[in-house]
């Protein structure tokens, strides 16, 4: 199949950047997206072009590396895919594709399609853990967790941290990233002791990345390509609220 | 002198494991390593490379003990380690399901899978502390699978007969890695870890026989610059990549490894490379990576193929007496649950007899019908939903309606830098953690063995030896313009040079894919002395290629990811050459090794215990120049070896 992309081209940080036009002839369905790009990228080089720089890593849709938006979507049409798991048998012949990088305050461009997503890790350091020194830890079946509770926590632990959710909302807020990582850890028996610390450091250190605030559009859960529920914000705002307003939090 | 001319050094003996009764020797050890003063830890500078679940890890819990760490990793963000994209799970002699599971059964079957070629001290002690793991793993809030009463569920897997795998759906190493990954998120917070993302480590500094840093690369800005400390770790995996195609990330790479081995780390059993037998099937030229579906699989998949050759019909026209269930057929007792090494062989037999599935004909079908009939199809989504989608979504086939395509691909990598019982390499100080170093699993390592490894290895093995190194030796501080430093430093900077500026016609990518078809073709599922003799003249003609015609584009002062290819490849050559010799030397099967010279009547691995009981641990001599070997004996106290039987 025949492809056309229209790519964001960005030397570095200052440079003011571009799209510039590609085409791909030889194209096969049988293609991951990011696959494409390499096909492309081995016709740069061979015609003395720079080859564009993407982050990709696993290529199986969990480590969260791949940062595409293609066709003014994070990680494109599909629903609950990453760009690497995305194939090109979804687009018809002779497609015109637009492939920008995830773009957001927090996420500065560093070349090309490649982004900063540090922020991300910040927050983590801010309060996303169990405080468990190796060794500490009790017998594993001291601390039953109802499966209810297990299963919604595995879902919003199941979070990749590619950030699509901040590429998507038009406030460019982490929100979701921020409640997966609090339903995940709040859910469970031994996540309570740190549970109201945590949220309030999480949400602080959030504001101070420069992420925005949220307003509901659920953008962030529609792009989410392993589909963590829109309500994990909502336990944000309620431990966030339990937190501070309720005064849960003792300082 | 041609490479393949090795030469036999003196042997190398673990000197660290105490002797007597298995049972107590970690115990023992423990007792016995000399401690680092509290007050002092903090004044004691260590470098971890990688961040899966052994750097992690290790960085974590040294953080936490006190110690001053310094980490590093190629991705954006430690979080993004390959321990990430395990699926299946881990085992723990827990035996919560009262099946007869101990200690010593995961002992016994660690030893006996990996065919009689691991150390039994090491094994003894990862089955230790299986346990402690899991109890770790759960107070950090790894979100495990549970039952309906809130207790932690298992499954069994590939190779065993107990119910000792603990997992987190088909997303099992990601959510140990988030625990790893959030414990080192902490010690950063706490000052005690100093991370530096897209860092990739390019030399190691050797000074007075002992590592004492590293020489890494900013990959963001190209700067080159030297880091040191008291003491270095290396847990940057394995090196499945050298085949081009494998289930590795495509960044995996064997480079911080294969520096380290050229300052003097031996480097053992290159060739114990473990071929997953159940992957998608490769779909063209393009194929950039492979993609595995998880072993778990097998508990209700049934594999099979067509009786009849070519057989063109769908598999859903094919009535049951004319498909061949060749694993239930050839090994009663395990069926399709037996080891991945005679899984995969088991797929390459019917293969080439030509009964093979699907376009190329290199697949065989891993088929659920029988599952949904007797389970229903909500249970066996509830198992292995989120594994049916993503098969759906690269091949655009659906499990539930037709049966899987699954073809063999490499997948870990058993050899790597040899280590003593407390995971020292033979440099001194220079410490080997989790899929990186040789390892526990001998010649093939049972499924869901890797996490239990690298989380052994990095939360509770190394954190407690390294201290014997720091408190027995005097390490005096380093200049960082000590000799020693800018040499290393230097040589970083000339090779990125020399990789610049051959400019010549062929692209990175070119060269590593035919690297991974010759080591495919020849040091793959079967090696024959004629086929390794010939991949070693073929790689040294690469070598040669890749040294004048590779064509790098841009600068090294800058995000170049084509150079940062480059190095890797250059490594993975090297690297290749040794598989290939190692392969060659050792005539014998055993485990993930297969010599097409050495097999039973019935077509399975033959071991040679009298002449090969022993790991091959190589010493580096210079870039295509033959090898020594030193041999590391193994003497088999509590399992005796036999031929491994799954019938």
């Amino acid at each position: 199949m025949k492809v056309n992309l229209r790519v964001w081209r960005q030397t570095d940080p200052v440079d003011k950047g571009k799209m510039v036009d590609y085409t791909v002839e030889d194209a096969s369905e049988d293609m991951s997206f990011l696959e494409l790009i390499d096909v492309l990228n081995e016709k740069l080089i061979l015609s003395g072009d720079e080859p564009i720089a993407f982050d990709h890593d696993c290529r199986e849709g969990i480590c969260g590396a791949c940062s595409m938006v293609i066709d003014g979507q994070p990680h494109g049409p599909e629903r609950a895919t990453t760009t690497c798991q995305l194939h090109m048998r979804k687009f018809p012949d002779g497609a015109t594709i637009t492939v920008e990088p995830f773009r957001a305050g927090a996420f500065p461009v560093i070349k090309d399609l490649i982004v900063d997503r540090n922020a991300f890790d910040k927050i983590i350091q801010a309060g996303g853990y169990i405080s468990a020194n190796t060794g500490s830890a009790p017998e594993a079946h001291s601390t039953p967790v109802p499966k209810a509770a297990a299963d919604r926590s595995f879902a919003a632990a199941n979070c990749i941290g590619c950030g699509a959710c901040v590429a998507a909302c038009p406030n460019g807020s982490a929100s979701l990233f921020l409640g997966a990582k609090l339903t995940h850890l709040g859910e469970m028996p031994q996540g309570q002791p740190e549970r109201w610390d945590r949220v309030v450091n999480m949400v602080e250190t959030h504001d101070d990345a420069g992420f925005g605030g949220c307003t509901n559009t659920g953008a962030c859960a529609t792009a989410c390509p392993k589909e963590i529920p829109l309500d994990v914000i909502s336990q944000l705002n309620h431990d966030y609220l339990k937190a501070t307003v309720g005064g849960r939090r003792k300082k | 002198m041609s490479y393949a001319d090795y030469s036999v050094g003196t042997p190398v003996v673990d000197k660290a494991a105490p002797e007597g009764p298995i049972e107590t020797r970690w115990e023992r050890r423990k007792f016995s390593v000399k401690l680092v003063n509290p007050a002092n830890k903090r004044k004691v500078k260590i470098i971890v490379v990688g961040t899966g679940l052994a750097g992690g890890a290790a960085a974590a819990t040294l953080g936490e003990a006190g110690y001053h760490v310094t980490s590093f990793c190629y991705q954006d963000s430690p979080r993004r380690a390959h321990s990430i994209a395990a699926q299946g799970g881990i085992n723990a002699a827990k035996n919560y399901r009262n099946d007869g599971d101990s200690v010593y059964r995961l002992f016994y079957d660690t030893v006996k899978g990996g065919d009689f070629r691991a150390r039994e001290s090491n094994v003894h002690r990862l089955a230790e502390i299986s346990r402690q793991i899991i109890d770790q793993c759960v107070a950090q809030g790894v979100p495990f699978a549970r039952e309906y009463g809130g207790l932690l569920d298992t499954r069994s897997f590939g190779g065993v007969q107990v119910s000792r795998t603990f997992y987190a759906r088909g997303q099992t190493g990601q959510q140990l890695l988030l625990g790893a990954y959030q414990a080192l998120e902490r010690q950063i917070h706490a000052g005690t870890v100093n991370m530096y993302q897209r860092h990739e480590m390019l030399e190691l500094i050797v000074v007075e026989g002992r590592a004492r840093g590293v020489v890494v690369r900013d990959m963001v800005t190209g700067e080159i610059s030297s880091h040191l400390a008291d003491a270095v770790v290396l847990a940057t995996g394995g090196y499945g990549n050298v085949f081009y195609l494998s289930t590795n990330a495509k960044g995996c790479n064997v480079t911080a490894n294969w520096r380290a081995h050229r300052k003097g780390a031996l480097f053992a059993n290159p060739c114990f490379t473990q071929i997953h037998p159940t992957c998608i099937p490769v779909s063209g030229d393009h194929q950039s990576k492979l993609t595995l579906m998880s072993e778990s699989l097998r508990n209700d998949g049934r594999v099979w193929v067509p009786k009849q050759l070519g057989d063109t019909r769908k598999p859903s026209e094919i009535p049951d007496a004319e498909r061949d269930y060749f694993l239930e057929r050839k090994y009663p007792s395990f069926g399709n649950l037996v080891p991945r090494d005679i899984a995969s062989r088991a797929a390459k037999e019917v293969c080439d007899e030509k009964r093979g599935v699907g376009p190329s004909g290199l697949g065989v079908y891993l088929d659920f019908e029988d599952a949904i009939t007797r389970l229903g199809r909500k249970a066996v989504e509830a198992k292995y939903g989120n594994l049916f989608e993503m098969y759906e979504r690269i091949t655009g086939e659906n499990p539930y309606d037709t049966p899987m395509r699954i073809f063999p691909a490499v997948h870990y990598t058993m050899g790597g830098l040899w280590v003593d019982y407390d995971l020292q390499s033979t440099i001194p100080g220079l410490y080997v953690a989790g899929e990186a170093n040789f390892s526990d699993h001998g010649a093939n390592r049972l499924g869901a063995s890797a996490l239990m490894q690298g989380l052994s290895d990095g939360y509770f093995v190394l954190p407690v030896t390294i201290g014997d190194y720091l408190a027995s030796n005097k390490l005096p501080e380093i200049a960082p313009d000590a000799p020693e430093v800018v040499e290393a430093e230097a040589a970083v900077a000339e090779r990125v040079e020399k990789l610049l500026s051959i400019n010549g016609s062929r692209t990175v990518d070119s060269f590593h894919r035919e690297l991974g078809h010759i080591m495919w073709d020849y040091c793959g599922m079967e090696r024959t002395e004629e086929g390794l003799l010939k991949a070693i003249d073929l790689i040294a003609e690469l070598r040669r290629e890749f040294w004048n015609n590779v064509k790098v584009p841009g600068t090294g002062a800058e995000l170049n990811q084509s150079l940062e290819k480059a190095g890797r490849v250059a490594d993975f050559i090297e690297l290749g050459e040794l598989m290939c010799l190692d392969a060659l030397h050792r005539r014998e099967s055993c485990g993930g090794h297969f010599r097409g010279e050495s097999q039973t009547e019935d077509g399975e691995a033959q071991r040679d215990d009298e002449n090969f009981s022993y790991a091959a641990a190589w010493e580096y001599t210079g870039s295509g120049s033959a090898p020594v070997l030193h041999r590391e004996e193994l003497n088999f106290e509590y399992v005796h070896p036999t031929q491994r039987s799954y019938k």
